[in-house]
């Protein structure tokens, strides 16, 4: 397995560059809250380079069970829906899912999925909305093109936050 | 003669939806960026001091023009006039950027007949012919008012940005839905289709009643219209321009008005 992936990685580098082989894992932690009326929040993953400008989003979680209204408040993610979201179709296959329960969810990508995007520093960055709640986003800027792994935390409405770049 | 031109500016004021020395008029979408397959906006329209702050009088909606991104003209929906601002609903049924507007335009005029002190509103066709023959003393004004502002379902499109051959006109550089604190925007104004330069525009945000300074800001536009506005805060912000002409050997004096709308996000 190792064998194969490093080869595709050599062939890759010989067309397009860096780092076909690699995976992205996100963590994402979505804090247990003590309100009286808790609703999961609506929670966006997506890739920025450092000028703010959004790559792709890699995952968006929102009530796609309810067809007639469930997008109604995609726009509440304000930063995901200015940067990228309002210019996106959902739901979107290996993107949108269902809105997850206080805990920690992992959004792992593989890296032909990514195999467009050139070596270089990024951001991920997770945008958490909550009905009748606040509304979070958490930046942790990471490299891809090589192992690493990056962390940050938000204060209200997510918690831990790793990506880890694997090959 | 005092008593009666107090007359005529109050007379102007009812009947116009912006005259000179009126209130600020605003036409406030209660939401411009919208997700979703369909969406509904509200929208409230009034005249008074405070931008948004219904305390003065209703917006006459005579001249109420939707446009949808596709260019088709749509139907406002449960209008409402009440005693201070005037209310109506828009179904957004297609995605990108919705203009709503009231426009209105014309020729107000002033004269004396037999010694009396008449005045006239009516059509710029209609004029000079609507003033009777013996009439002296014509002091009359071209009017042009554009009242608007953009709802957005979707990604922002650009298709209801024109630039009309008559009054005063916003044509966007900076997409008037993608508006975020701590950002600058830019727009240009044009009149009677060509670039409107150094005209002042008054940026006023809503919210006054919940703070002692009213936080206006006024830029002038550049040689080619152009204005440049940066956001201090999120809100609902009012902008407005006027440019008055004076009358010119055969052409008589003009007085055109342009008020945008415009949320800016967090």
């Amino acid at each position: 397995m190792r064998k194969l992936t490093l080869a595709a990685t050599a062939l890759a580098g010989s067309v397009a560059g860096p780092a076909l082989a690699a995976d992205i894992n996100v963590s994402v932690e979505i804090p247990r809250l003590s309100v009286a009326a808790y609703h999961r929040p609506y929670v966006a993953v997506w890739i920025e380079r450092p000028d703010s400008t959004a790559v792709r989003t890699l995952a968006v979680w929102y009530e796609v069970s309810n067809v007639a209204e469930g997008k109604d408040w995609l726009k509440d993610m304000r930063t995901w829906w200015r940067r990228g979201g309002r210019s996106m179709t959902l739901p979107a296959d290996g993107v949108s899912s269902a809105t997850k329960a206080p805990g920690r969810h992992t959004v792992s990508i593989p890296g032909a999925r990514l195999s467009s995007l050139p070596a270089g520093d990024y951001v991920m960055v997770v945008e958490a909305a909550r009905e009748l709640g606040g509304r979070e986003t958490v930046r942790v800027p990471f490299r891809w093109g090589a192992a690493n792994t990056a962390r940050a935390s938000g204060s209200s409405e997510l918690g831990a936050v790793s990506v880890a770049v694997t090959r | 003669m005092k008593k009666s031109l107090a007359l005529i500016a109050a007379v102007a004021a009812l009947a116009l939806p912006m005259s000179a020395q009126a209130h600020r008029a605003w036409l406030a979408p209660t939401a411009t960026v919208l997700s979703g397959a369909d969406a509904w906006v509200g929208f409230d329209a009034g005249m008074s001091n405070g931008v948004f702050i219904p305390d003065h009088a209703a917006m006459n909606l005579a001249g109420l023009v939707i446009t949808a991104p596709d260019g088709s003209t749509a139907q406002a929906e449960n209008m409402m006039r009440s005693r201070y601002r005037s209310t109506f609903d828009l179904h957004l049924t297609q995605p990108g950027t919705w203009k709503v507007a009231n426009v209105s335009s014309g020729v107000t005029a002033t004269y004396k007949l037999d010694g009396e002190e008449k005045r006239w509103r009516g059509q710029v066709a209609e004029f000079p012919g609507a003033i009777p023959a013996g009439a002296t003393d014509v002091v009359a004004t071209r009017t042009s008012n554009r009242i608007e502002t953009f709802v957005t379902l979707g990604a922002p499109t650009d298709s209801v940005f024109t630039n009309p051959a008559d009054g005063l006109a916003l044509i966007p550089i900076t997409h008037p839905n993608d508006l975020a604190a701590g950002e600058a925007a830019t727009f240009k104004l044009s009149i009677d289709g060509a670039a409107a330069s150094d005209v002042e525009v008054t940026i006023a945000r809503g919210g006054t009643r919940y703070r002692d300074n009213p936080d206006e800001m006024t830029v002038t536009t550049g040689a080619d219209g152009a204005f440049t506005v940066a956001w201090p805060e999120p809100g609902m912000y009012w902008l407005n321009a006027t440019v008055r002409t004076p009358a010119e050997g055969a052409t008589i004096a003009a007085s055109a008005q342009y008020v945008a709308v415009m949320e800016v996000l967090p």
